[in-house]
């Protein structure tokens, strides 16, 4: 009422610009909205966020040289490694009381590991001289350059030195390169030789058997989504429970169940033996491949396709196909044109849903891929738990992240991200 | 009612049947004969069978039984999209993911039609519904009135003889229903086309139509013009379903020369005009219409029949009165006045002799 006539900034009933009055007045309801997604917000990152974070930091993370082998790094600085020539006394002085400490610490196979993933062979060389340096009295025992090389003669090769002084910094891309197959060579970053590439050849296998199972997942799930939303609604609920079913069963307990069909003295096997559509010497390979873990997959992640699929089709009208149909299409022409185009919302949300699942999957593949059929997830997990490399692990996870968001992107770029719904 | 022998039948039900369960028919024996050109509305309550039979004409539902011909030729075989026939959806049906021209093209593409002539045709549709400016939006950015437009001219942009409409306008609201009414009317017209119209308001039926088949019960109760329809009720379900009806039970005493004798359930005598009575000692719903009561007495014709009436309710309309009257027993009794400059305001409580002309006053099935 006060405020009507005059210019500037509106003004609330008590004199204030209305703008602050509104965003106090909307501030307890904002503090309260946060208050009740904090114990979540919390736990999300604590358990989420910080480790995610945590891995991503160790995939570039290199202060173990650097710690370990203060005096070497530093001695190491004018060294050139491109001349040939092995370095000067002092930096073998300096290795030789960095392990000194370092061995009395216990710490030098820790480095020796880390570097053993650059260069293997490192690994014996430190171990072997840790022991033996322990005993040396640095004023008194030199030269260390001969006494080294007498332990194992690995500390005569450049390459050793090499790889030192390289990998001296406080972060690294030799983790990354390795998890695409290259290396930190003389002259920076060269592809690794055939025979110890990996990761590329696991990166591809797992988007190409990942975009396998989605387009297996659409083609088996878009049926059944369309039955499911064109029934009454008694018998799509019964059917809806089946597609569920799954669910209510352990992941392990159906994969194993898949390992008992597929194997080659397994259900499927027998009968197709017993039919005699199969010789029974010649059983067919249905596990530990690649098949073995698309139809595993396929058979998981399906329910993930048919429920966005059918909630976008239970919205359509069946009056938009009978239009079509009286407007002089056919069946088929009806259904491409005019059905098919509004369910893609529906398959772009399965197949965003199925394909970053499948991406990452990592017990399945285990149990019923062999060797042929395993995804790079199983390669991250055992960086992770078996062999210790956590660095390589956390690369390989990172890029695997980096590629999802970028298929992420591709698809918004493509279809748009506001075209998937999943209800 | 039909005929099927006629040559200038454009649009034929002979016999027509239809169940869903197989214990129920939805549409018991349905005949009907239409000409080329004619506006053809189908009228009655829900589950009344009016849609099924516009379904079965469509080619969605088929036929338990019986026959349908289109120009002569039967097409019980023939499927939905070789009928060529157009078709408005109750929900419009315009099609999400394309835009206004996209849809309009859709029936010419399906047809083969060469990119320039799709275009033309496309543009005239949209100017022909005066939406010529729309052509690139897409159909979530149209009002109701604007997205009813497009399905009419969807469903003629390919120039079909014929032309469905399921309740085309009962999404809008009163004025431009009312609007879209003589629109639609009027390009049929222009056009010349035959539609078939299914709808549950009477007052669309009658204001639209050629002839409005009036459904009940799986069947056609009665076909013909509006005013036919509306001042010549063949039985009780026509009159109490067009317009408003004044309804008097009795019993019939005499019929004479055209004209029935009936004695209402309160003793008293009334004259009618026999529509579906046959013989004394039948019961009979008489049936009048509100605006064909006077109580003016100087307006009554000479010796007409008068009855007494208590005033109970009196209620001002602006362009005319309407009065809720007590007459034989009967508390609902309406009637209609012009707000005419000599009219009398009657007031609740107020005794009064109301009248009618015999013709006015048919006795029906009970």
């Amino acid at each position: 009422m006060t405020d009507i006539s005059q210019s500037g900034p509106v003004l609330a009933a008590d004199g204030t610009p209305l703008k602050r009055s509104l965003s106090r007045a909307l501030r307890m309801q904002k503090l309260r909205a946060l208050m009740l997604i904090a114990p979540l917000l919390l736990f999300i990152l604590v358990t989420f966020i910080l480790p995610v974070a945590d891995m991503l930091f160790r995939s570039v993370e290199n202060r173990i040289v650097q710690d370990t082998l203060p005096q070497t790094v530093e001695a190491l600085a004018d060294w050139d490694p491109a001349s040939g020539q092995l370095p000067e006394e002092a930096v073998f002085a300096a290795m030789a009381a960095d392990l000194q400490i370092a061995a009395k610490a216990k710490t030098h196979t820790r480095v020796a590991k880390r570097l053993n993933y650059e260069n293997p062979g490192v690994s014996s060389v430190f171990r072997k001289s840790g022991r033996k340096v322990g005993k040396w009295d640095l004023a008194t025992d030199g030269p260390f350059r001969e006494k080294l090389i007498e332990i194992d003669d690995g500390w005569g090769d450049v390459e050793l030195w090499r790889t030192i002084k390289t990998y001296s910094g406080s972060f690294t891309s030799g983790y990354f390169l390795n998890a695409v197959d290259m290396q930190l060579g003389a002259e920076g970053p060269e592809v690794r030789p055939e025979n110890e590439r990996i990761y590329n050849t696991m990166l591809v296998r797992t988007m190409r058997m990942s975009l396998i199972i989605t387009f297996s997942c659409i083609l088996l799930g878009y049926p059944v989504a369309w039955i499911l939303a064109n029934l009454p609604a008694r018998k799509a609920n019964l059917l809806l429970i089946l597609v569920l079913l799954p669910f209510w069963t352990s992941l392990l307990v159906r994969t194993s169940a898949w390992k008992i069909l597929l194997q080659q003295q397994g259900v499927i096997n027998d009968t197709l033996v017993w039919i005699g559509l199969v010789d029974d010497a010649n059983r067919l390979v249905l596990i530990n491949n690649e098949l073995g873990t698309i139809i595993a997959m396929t058979h998981i992640l399906l329910p993930f396709m048919i429920l966005p699929m059918y909630s976008v089709m239970q919205t359509i009208n069946p009056s938009y196909l009978r239009a079509a149909k009286s407007l002089g299409a056919t069946d088929w022409t009806a259904f491409w044109r005019v059905y098919f185009p509004q369910t893609v919302p529906g398959i772009g949300a399965g197949s965003i849903l199925v394909f970053i699942l499948a991406v990452g999957y990592y017990i399945t593949p285990a149990l019923v891929g062999g060797t042929k059929g395993t995804f790079i997830s199983n390669l991250i997990a055992y960086h992770i738990s078996t062999s210790g490399n956590w660095g390589l692990g956390a690369a390989l996870g990172a890029i695997l992240l980096a590629v999802v968001l970028l298929l992420y992107w591709v698809y918004d770029k493509v279809v748009g991200i506001d075209n998937v719904k999943l209800g | 009612m039909a005929d099927a022998s006629n040559v200038d039948a454009f649009v034929e039900f002979e016999r027509v049947q239809k169940s869903y369960d197989g214990e129920n028919l939805v549409v018991k024996d349905l005949n009907l004969t239409m000409p080329k050109g004619e506006f053809l509305t189908m009228l009655g309550p829900s589950g009344s069978g009016k849609t099924t039979c516009l379904m079965m004409l469509a080619g969605f539902e088929t036929a338990t039984h019986g026959d349908i011909r289109l120009d002569g030729t039967s097409i019980n075989n023939i499927p939905p999209h070789k009928r060529g026939i157009g078709m408005v959806f109750q929900n419009y049906a315009l099609f999400p993911h394309m835009t206004i021209a996209e849809n309009l093209s859709f029936p010419l593409e399906v047809r083969k039609m060469g990119k320039s002539e799709r275009e033309e045709k496309v543009k005239r549709a949209l100017d022909m519904v005066e939406m010529g400016a729309f052509g690139g939006r897409r159909p979530a950015q149209l009002s109701g009135g604007q997205q009813q437009r497009i399905a009419l001219a969807r469903a003629l942009v390919f120039e079909p003889e014929l032309v469905l409409m399921d309740e085309p306008l009962g999404a809008l609201d009163k004025q431009l229903r009312e609007k879209m009414q003589f629109e639609i009317t009027h390009l049929a017209h222009r056009l010349g086309i035959t539609v078939v119209y299914v709808t549950h308001d009477q007052t669309e039926a009658l204001t639209m139509s050629d002839r409005v088949a009036v459904f009940d019960d799986g069947r056609i109760q009665q076909i013909a013009p509006p005013d036919q329809l509306y001042e010549s009720p063949e039985n009780s379900f026509v009159a109490q379903f067009i317009g408003e009806n004044n309804t008097l039970e009795g019993t019939v005493k005499e019929i004479n020369n055209g004209i029935a004798l009936v004695q209402l359930d309160d003793g008293e005598l009334i004259d009618c005009k026999p529509v579906n009575v046959s013989k004394p000692g039948e019961r009979t719903r008489v049936s009048i219409r509100p605006e064909r009561v006077e109580y003016n007495k100087s307006r009554l014709r000479e010796g007409a029949h008068t009855l007494n009436a208590e005033v109970l309710e009196f209620i001002y309309m602006g362009d005319i009165f309407r009065t809720r009257l007590r007459v034989a027993g009967n508390d609902e009794f309406i009637i209609k006045t012009r707000n005419a400059p000599d009219q009398v305001r009657l007031q609740p409580g107020q005794q009064i002799e109301i009248g009618w002309l015999p013709e006015d006053c048919r006795a029906l099935d009970a």
